[in-house]
């Protein structure tokens, strides 16, 4: 059974149809692509997937479990985790404490444990630091834990979104165009963990430009267009799927 | 230019501070407490205690504004309902200062739920105004609820505080003891809560709500707590001042500018920081002494030092971002030493 379903889903807003009936699954341990022109709908997916929107019909199950109805807070709770194509930090916060609102939802000590620091708090408090340094050291972010996350560079600012997505706990990490404004090192360094994430059991979806990244890195790509699923597969397949290069270049191309 | 200079100055400051934090806090914490021996006026003790008890309001108010960023502008709304209700039991029902302040508190923070219920799924702005309706309604009903407030007359003869068979009053110390104690407590209250998950999560959902509920966070719930936490704390300084204003409390004590005084002490001291709510507060208690001499353009030149900061220092004069590292919790740095050390020995 598919970790994700979503069966023919549809967002409407006043006129306009921004994703249209579209169906995809995703099996657990993936790494699949979502992909497609500006406008195309991906992020609209993704943000009916976590709860943001309520989608105008269809459904999406999670684990065998209907979520499409349910609030973005108990989406996360249930092991849906993303980051935002335009970054959406604590920017004032350090990235050890960005991270740590990450393990928010797994918190178990109250406002009075807090307040009153009963062990309780000590020593969650302290296997939540611990585990919030882990992350960071394992996306090479070890060494700027105390920064915060508005000085630090666009490429980790990205980095620090997914060190945060991972924090929940998710089992399914949505993650919007990760290697926008990376430079090619970085994106290198970038897929490598994003690599690492899947051999460690997560499951990931992946919206992104660089199409390098997408064909080097994805197990499955579904292609959007103008809110519709125009095509399934493997890379290689993709790459050479006629609709799909017109729906990027506009055209068919010359022969 | 002068900015660069002083963040220069303030990383060393800072772990100056924070390597000597128990020895000064020893040498000022004996200082203050013996403060009362120096043979200070009563005008003097007076302005000094006025100084506690506005930053302590002003901290209440943080917890709403610095760390949730909500404005409020009825914070004397809370104010006026922690002092009546400690007014009222210690007067008319005979209860003692200390059970009719936690009281007061209590009602205040339960007056601050009820409000918050319905109202902090509103966006700023409308917040604002409906936290301004609070503060005026609250003002009417102590005006026309004679029978329990004593409407414009206000409440007379209230008790001062007894601790173990002494009265404390201004002039044998006991107030400022009092405030002392009140607004230290206050102090380490709101550093615990920041530094905890529920403060963390308040300061998440002021930098970027809808990231904040993608992380899962119930905002509404933690917006309502931050209301209820600070109209707790407004209200005890509420049921402080009721003792200390010569037995005497009545409405026109908690009109609009009041409100518009607790916020000026958080803009001013530095939002979302604690040390700033002291310095806010001393400055501008003192603001009005000091410059007594300019009579009526003292308040021109105040208004127009409030516009200066506005523009040139927003996040207020101390609300400066720490340069320290992160406080790690101590069983956190112990098993990060222990795992240094295991590195060391393989």
């Amino acid at each position: 059974m598919a970790l994700l379903q979503a069966k023919e889903i549809t967002m409407q807003f006043g006129g306009l149809l921004a994703v249209d009936s579209v169906s995809f699954h995703v099996d657990k341990g993936e790494i699949v692509s979502l992909i497609g022109p500006n406008g195309a709908g991906k992020t609209t997916v993704f943000n009916m997937l976590t709860g943001v929107y309520e989608i105008t019909s269809g459904a999406i199950e999670f684990e065998g479990k209907e979520i499409h109805r349910k609030t973005p807070q108990e989406i996360v709770d249930m092991g849906i985790s993303r980051t935002f194509q335009n970054l959406r930090l604590f920017g004032k916060m350090r990235v050890i404490e960005n991270v740590l609102v990450g393990t928010h939802i797994r918190t178990k000590y109250n406002f009075f444990d807090g307040l009153l620091r009963t062990p309780r708090y000590q020593k969650e408090e302290a296997e939540k630091t611990l585990k919030a340094i882990d992350i960071l050291e394992s996306i090479g972010l070890g060494d700027k834990i105390n920064e915060l996350a508005s000085n630090l560079p666009y490429g980790d600012q990205r980095k620090v979104e997914i060190a945060r997505a991972i924090a929940t706990d998710a089992k399914l990490i949505l993650l919007d165009e990760p290697a926008a404004g990376m430079n090619p090192a970085e994106s290198e360094e970038l897929l490598r963990f994003i690599r690492e994430l899947r051999d460690k059991g997560y499951t990931i979806i992946l919206i992104e430009h660089d199409m390098g990244v997408v064909m080097n890195i994805s197990d499955r790509i579904y292609v959007l267009d103008h809110g519709k699923m125009i095509a399934n597969g493997l890379p290689r397949e993709i790459a050479n799927n006629p609709q799909v290069i017109e729906a990027y270049l506009g055209g068919k191309r010359e022969k | 230019m002068k900015e660069k200079k002083s963040l220069n100055l303030l990383a060393p400051f800072e772990s100056f501070v924070d390597k000597f934090k128990v020895p000064l806090s020893i040498l000022v914490g004996a200082f203050l407490i013996a403060v009362p021996f120096l043979g200070a006026s009563r005008v003097a003790m007076r302005n000094l205690v006025m100084i506690f008890l506005y930053a302590m309001l002003g901290m209440g108010l943080n917890v709403l504004l610095g760390y949730v960023g909500q404005v409020s502008l009825g914070h004397a709304g809370f104010y006026a309902i922690g002092a009546y209700t400690s007014a009222i039991l210690t007067t008319t029902y005979g209860w003692s200062f200390w059970t009719g302040a936690i009281a007061g508190a209590c009602v205040a923070a339960l007056i601050g739920f009820l409000l918050g219920l319905p109202t902090l799924r509103l966006s700023g702005t409308y917040l604002t105004i409906v936290t301004l309706g609070f503060g005026e309604i609250v003002l009417m009903v102590l005006r026309q609820w004679e029978s329990v407030t004593n409407g414009n007359y206000g409440i007379r003869s209230i008790p001062v505080p007894e601790l173990f068979g002494w009265e404390l009053t201004l002039s044998n110390g006991g107030f400022y003891w009092l405030i002392l104690f009140l607004s230290t407590v206050t102090a380490i209250a709101c550093y615990t809560i920041k530094n905890s998950n529920a403060g963390r999560t308040l300061i998440a959902i002021k930098e970027d709500e809808l990231a904040a509920t993608m992380m899962g966070i119930k905002t509404t719930r933690y917006k309502i707590l931050a209301f209820v936490v600070s109209a707790f704390i407004t209200g005890l300084a509420g049921a402080y001042y009721s003792v200390i204003n010569n037995g005497y409390i009545e409405p026109n004590n908690f009109v609009f500018n009041y409100s518009i005084q607790i916020l000026s002490v958080v803009i001013v001291g530095g939002m979302g920081t604690i040390r700033g709510m002291y310095f806010g507060s001393a400055l501008l208690m003192m603001f009005p002494q000091v410059f007594r001499f300019l009579n009526q353009w003292r308040f021109v030149i105040y208004g127009l030092l409030l516009v200066l900061m506005m523009q040139f220092r927003p996040q207020g004069a101390l609300g400066w971002q720490s340069t320290l590292p992160y406080k790690l919790p101590r069983r956190a740095k112990k098993a990060l030493a222990e795992r240094e050390k295991a590195k060391t020995v393989q």
